[in-house]
């Protein structure tokens, strides 16, 4: 019995993880209409800001903080130089650059930092192990629940309670109108990739943490993952890709007991996807997107 | 010429198939598919598994057209569903899942690929001719499709399904058509490189060949055979000519896919057309 419970609780832990990838994913995708590939990219970029801060500087908690900066400068920067002049075209051609991005990056951090990857030079924390109501569990897969689960309650406080906030989930479902009242819609898109892109160097930096491994393709699989996650969850619709990631990682978690021997466990969430797909081309979400 | 050369030669050969029948699915019918390697890869395994078995040459290649263009018709069936943004994601999956799927598979020789290919029976020399034969011929089919009927109705597909439709095109079909004739030339790409190597292994079909593929129509120019075509050529070569480049190979491609897609959207075809335009006198064109 306590083993399907461990795969329950794993299952949660990559769930949250995909959750923190595909927000920003949906966010980009529900404003500017562009599957942001290159997204992974920026999960990689955080995990190696993450342990090359915090081997140089002795500190995991500057590591993190220089890691969720980083990211979403570079978030804003490639909304600024890559995706703003696209615009115009339409979003398969952002795409395309997005995936271009995506390989060059890839590929500049094995270049740069080598094929071999980078581990942390002090990281006791995923052997830090506790009992807890018959699970046992390690210091970074309480982080990881932890921090998704307070970080997607801070965005939807921020984006219920505070002005921009608003004014963003107004441009978001009608941007003419949005702007109509006074919304800044390049302020709220900066604010987007800023948001958007510190949530993935988090997943990544934290994942990072959890292999205590960071290597040039980590957020390749990821990635698309993400992507399965928000064509599931109905592409746009926040609550959708909330459900969308716990049940995939349940499905993988569970899945690869049962199909591991046919498939690869990164198949199952494209299968899973397929299958849907089939039953219900729009997505997970209860209302068409 | 050199075995070396000969190997090239194919190597230009086989992309040149790939990319150009991924321009029919992607550039004449405007169905997005990033899963143009896994059909590469259903026409190779198909043809090798049947040709280690015993089958002779032909009917090997041809079941690996079938099982490629049957592959293809499934995805298509898919896209009559789906959202553009869907597609893609879905084709995305159908690289991973074939990719997935191959590795864990005993009688595919799964990590391990198959390597008891028998020869073709025609030499290196032979290989490569017979490769740019179907290469040549890929690229005559698909400037004759593009000039006919098929390619007219491919194209207002592409454009605009629903305007398309109103004007008594079968959308249905013609999709299904698009995907069924672009899938089934990659699978007798397939086949031809599991001669031409003598050996396969999953990796080879993996999804940055897909991206890879989609680089080439990309930047040869959507929906121009021969800037796909050219772009096939140079993207194959680049690397070979500058040896220090093949360490940085998805460094090029990934930085060239960024650059044309940034700053002329046309590809090769629209730099071409607008160099052939100012030749002309026209003064400048528009892309």
């Amino acid at each position: 019995m306590s083993y399907y419970l461990d795969l329950a609780f794993n299952g949660v832990v990559f769930g949250c993880m995909y959750a923190l990838m595909a927000v920003g994913l949906t966010l980009v995708y529900g404003l500017l209409r562009i599957l942001h590939i290159a997204h992974a990219a920026v999960y990689a970029f955080g995990a190696y800001v993450a342990v090359i801060v915090a081997n140089g500087s002795g500190s995991l908690a500057l590591g993190l903080a220089a890691s969720l900066a980083a990211a979403a400068l570079l978030g804003m920067a490639i909304y600024r130089v890559l995706y703003q002049p696209l615009l115009a075209y339409p979003p398969y051609v952002a795409m395309i650059a997005s995936i271009g991005l995506l390989v060059l990056m890839e590929d500049g951090f094995r270049i740069a930092f080598g094929e071999q990857g980078l581990t942390f030079a002090r990281n006791p924390y995923p052997t830090q192990l506790h009992e807890f109501a018959g699970l046992t569990v390690n210091t970074v897969q309480i982080a990881i629940i932890g921090a998704s689960t307070l970080c997607l309650i801070l965005l939807a406080l921020f984006t219920s309670r505070t002005r921009i906030g608003i004014g963003w989930r107004a441009t978001v479902s009608d941007p003419a109108m949005a702007a109509s009242f006074g919304v800044n819609a390049i302020k709220v898109r900066y604010l987007n990739f800023a948001i958007g892109s510190a949530l993935a160097a988090l997943a990544g930096a934290l994942i990072a943490l959890l292999d205590n491994f960071v290597e040039p393709t980590m957020g390749f699989v990821v990635s698309y993952k993400a992507l399965a996650v928000i064509v599931l969850g109905g592409l746009g619709s926040l609550q959708g890709t909330l459900v969308a990631s716990l049940a995939l990682g349940l499905i993988e978690s569970y899945g690869t007991i049962f199909v591991g021997r046919f498939m690869d466990r990164d198949a199952i969430a494209f299968l899973f996807l397929i299958a849907v797909l089939i039953v219900r081309p729009q997505g997970l979400a209860w209302k068409a997107a | 010429m050199s075995a070396y050369a000969y190997s090239v030669l194919a190597i230009i050969g086989i992309n040149v198939m790939l990319a150009v029948s991924l321009n029919m699915i992607t550039g004449f019918c405007g169905q997005f598919s990033l899963g143009h390697a896994a059909f590469y890869g259903a026409g190779a395994y198909a043809a090798a598994s049947l040709a280690a078995s015993g089958l002779p040459v032909v009917p090997a290649l041809l079941a690996g057209i079938v099982v490629a263009a049957l592959l293809g018709a499934v995805v298509g069936f898919a896209s009559l569903r789906l959202r553009h943004d869907f597609l893609a994601v879905t084709t995305i999956g159908v690289s991973f899942l074939f990719v997935g799927f191959v590795r864990k598979q005993a009688w595919l020789g799964a990590e391990m690929g198959i390597s008891r290919i028998p020869p073709s029976g025609l030499g290196s020399e032979g290989n490569a001719l017979l490769i740019l034969a179907c290469a040549l011929a890929t690229i005559g089919l698909s400037l004759y499709v593009n000039r006919s009927w098929m390619g007219f109705s491919f194209r207002a597909v592409g454009d605009d399904e629903d305007a398309a439709r109103t004007v008594g095109i079968s959308v249905t079909a013609y999709k299904l058509a698009a995907f069924t004739l672009g899938t089934g030339i990659a699978g007798l790409a397939g086949g031809l490189y599991a001669y031409f190597t003598q050996f396969i292994v999953p990796d080879s079909f993996g999804f940055l060949v897909s991206v890879m593929l989609m680089a080439m129509v990309v930047i040869g120019g959507t929906g121009s055979t021969l800037g796909v075509a050219a772009a096939a050529v140079i993207l194959t070569l680049l690397p070979e000519f500058f040896r220090f480049m093949n360490d940085y190979r998805l460094l090029v491609f990934g930085a060239l896919l960024v650059l044309v897609v940034r700053f002329a959207p046309g590809g090769l075809a629209g730099i071409g057309r607008a160099a052939i335009a100012r030749a002309r006198g026209g003064g400048a064109a528009p892309q």
